[in-house]
């Protein structure tokens, strides 16, 4: 299953050798415009150079690119003494994934939640965390990262992705060197007319290659973007495969879009991780946007549905994939047919991680909050002032009614008459209806027994301090 | 003479795409094998962990006699289960003895001393990730049984399955029930 998911790239495949004929057309392109006299010349030069220039930057990715991504992020060798229980998350997951070498572990000194993993060749692959997500995440959701990232390594993204970075490093590049040589052409060119240069063809042919220059970074843009989109998804299906347990990592994704952002990383590392540490938080859905991630609330949707199914499977993220972006295949007929359907595990039992929003919620609580823990994990915190008695989960939209026990300042005195506290009398005071359709405002001047709902039409009681 | 050469080229196309299948079948049956060793190890692993475990926990606990020895008597089971090497019966005796554990793992709960000593707990962090383990090693050797049976059973690599005698193998399956008492502990 996992050796035809590697194979089947066909689609990122013929969108990298689009890119691959772009760099070459540009490089070309350049060559002629540079070298005029014989452009047919001037446009193989070009071609070449631009090839050789992939080809080098290519091989020094290839044989040292996971030493200098891993020195640039300042990260630290995990060892099975150091952090047992990464250790052995990391472990299941090689398990599961039937990996015959295990990735080196590494951590990085932030404070940020992220990850991501090398692994250029198979025989040496590595994952790194920052420490921020080993404190801040527990068990099951640590689980779904290194499943997300062990999917990179088993789908041998890594490879497929330093390729096309290289390659939209080379393009930009080029148009760079092709923009500024022009604006020095021109500007000896005043001096002497003479020297072959970049002003030598017709004006025309000049202007056309300059718009080439403008256009071919930001098509190559698009083109790096749509094969990065896609591979996330397919690592998320896979981690949801490996784990059996969706939830895990859409709950931890939804941590890291809070925190994502890792201080040193710099833009070329960027894509790596596994949420866009530049862009957290942004949900641009565009085709131009800047992000190389698919947005995370979609991801997140797919992976909640997945888990409410009750059924893992890849057939089943790719009806929700299909659904949720209606566009169509993910994966191949043969790949799912070599699927196996696995049953949703249970949650694991350990907590390790007492974080701090656990910490917060009990303050919360004491202060007159009403917490609501839907089935899906999200807690809603609703304000003493919400009276509401049904609240619906803005991530499942599941509807979840509020158990009026805790609540110390809002609701009822018993029966079914319904009371509002005022706190300040000169001041405005607004609190919604329990139907959830209305929100009542209170005026400093108002000295009123009772309001009634405009939408409802349910009374509720004022009653003022004294 | 062109006959002679045509008739050649078939024959050797042939022969090569039966080679082809045949390794791809071999291939995948090392997998197969190859995960199965896998979740032996980890069975294994959690055998030695065991006696760890009974031996830390029944300083504290005197009166749970009777777990020790139905978790003994388990991993008894298991390990000559695993010595024949038969895969329905390694299954079973695994389920029984994840449920005996399970049950061990409730009777920790009685006893907070237990659950404060540092030594205790590595065990416990090792038993929980070994049974992680050994429950993902056999999802991985389903997924390798998975693809070689359907290349034994799938056209075309079914003949050449036929005629090298490949046979199917059997699914690593835990009965719903063991699968649902298994590790369900809070701590």
């Amino acid at each position: 299953m996992w050796e035809l998911i590697r194979i089947n790239k066909r689609k990122s495949l013929f969108v990298l050798i689009l890119m691959f004929i772009l760099m070459v057309s540009l490089s070309g392109a350049i060559g002629a415009g540079f070298y005029s006299i014989d452009w047919v010349k001037g446009m193989l030069w070009g071609a070449l150079i631009g090839v050789l220039l992939w080809a080098v930057q290519s091989a020094v990715a290839y044989f040292a690119g996971d030493d200098i991504v891993l020195h640039f992020n300042m990260a630290v060798v995990v060892t099975p003494e150091s952090y047992p229980q990464l250790y052995n998350i990391v472990e299941e997951m090689k398990i599961a994934a039937g990996l015959a070498v295990m990735p080196e572990i590494y951590i990085i000194e932030s404070h940020g939640l992220n990850a991501f993993a090398t692994g250029i060749r198979s025989e040496k692959t590595a994952i790194c965390v920052t420490r921020g997500l080993v404190e801040n995440l527990n068990r099951d959701e640590i689980q779904g990262v290194i499943a997300h990232e062990m999917s990179h390594i088993l789908n041998r993204d890594v490879l497929f992705m330093t390729f096309a970075g290289v390659m939209l490093g080379t393009i930009t590049m080029l148009s760079n060197v092709m923009l500024r040589g022009t604006v020095a052409a021109n500007s000896s060119n005043r001096r002497s007319r003479k020297k072959g240069g970049f002003s030598g063809g017709h004006p025309v042919v000049i202007l056309v290659i300059l718009l080439f220059a403008i256009v071919a970074p930001i098509l190559a843009r698009i083109f790096y973007f749509t094969i990065s989109k896609k591979r996330e998804y397919l690592a998320d299906a896979s981690a949801a495969r490996l784990t059996r347990y969706p939830i895990g990592l859409a709950s931890a994704l939804e941590k890291i879009a809070k925190h994502s952002s890792v201080d040193f990383v710099s833009k070329i590392t960027a894509p790596m991780f596994i949420v866009n540490p530049h862009f957290a938080g942004v949900d641009e859905d565009s085709l131009f946007s800047a992000s190389t991630h698919p947005p995370i609330y979609k991801r997140i949707a797919i992976l909640t549905q997945l888990q409410h199914g009750g059924k893992v499977s890849l057939e089943n993220y790719q009806k929700l994939y299909e659904k949720e972006l209606s566009t169509s295949g993910l994966f191949s007929k043969t790949t799912l047919e070599s699927d196996k359907s696995e049953a949703v595990r249970a949650e694991s039992t350990e907590k390790f991680t007492e974080s701090r929003t656990d910490v917060a919620d009990i303050i919360l609580a004491n202060t007159g909050f009403k917490i609501v823990t839907c089935e899906c994990g999200l807690k809603i915190k609703l304000p003493p002032s919400d009276l509401r008695m049904k609240v619906v989960c803005p991530r499942c939209r599941k509807e979840l009614s509020v158990s009026g026990d805790n609540n110390a300042a809002a609701t009822g005195n018993g029966g079914d008459e319904l009371v509002f506290k005022r706190k300040n009398k000169n001041s405005w005071e607004s609190f919604p209806c329990q139907c959830g359709n209305f929100t009542f405002q209170l005026s400093p001047l108002f000295r009123g027994t009772y309001v009634v709902c405009k939408r409802c039409k349910t009374k509720v009681q004022i009653e003022y301090p004294e | 003479m062109t006959f002679l050469v045509i008739f050649l080229v078939v024959v050797a196309v042939c022969v090569f795409t039966l080679f082809a299948m045949y390794n791809k079948l071999i291939g995948l049956r090392n997998i197969v094998r190859n995960s199965w060793s896998q979740i032996d190890v980890q069975l294994k692993r959690r055998f030695d962990l065991i006696p760890n475990l009974v031996e830390t926990a029944k300083g504290y606990m005197k009166h749970e006699s009777e777990t020790f020895i139905k978790v003994t008597e388990a991993r008894a089971q298991a390990m000559s289960a695993i010595n024949k090497g038969d895969v329905k019966e390694v299954s079973a005796a695994a389920a029984n003895l994840d449920s005996a554990l399970a049950k061990m793992m409730l009777t920790f709960e009685n006893y907070p001393e237990l659950k404060a000593n540092q030594n205790f707990l590595a065990l416990q962090e090792e038993l929980t990730s070994t049974e992680n383990k050994v429950a993902f090693a056999r999802q991985a050797y389903n997924d390798a049984v998975m693809g070689y049976n359907n290349a034994v059973e799938m056209f075309p690599t079914n003949m050449v399955a036929a005629m090298f005698s490949f046979k199917q193998s059997d699914f690593f399956e835990i009965e719903d029930k063991a699968e649902k008492q298994a590790p369900k502990v809070t701590f």
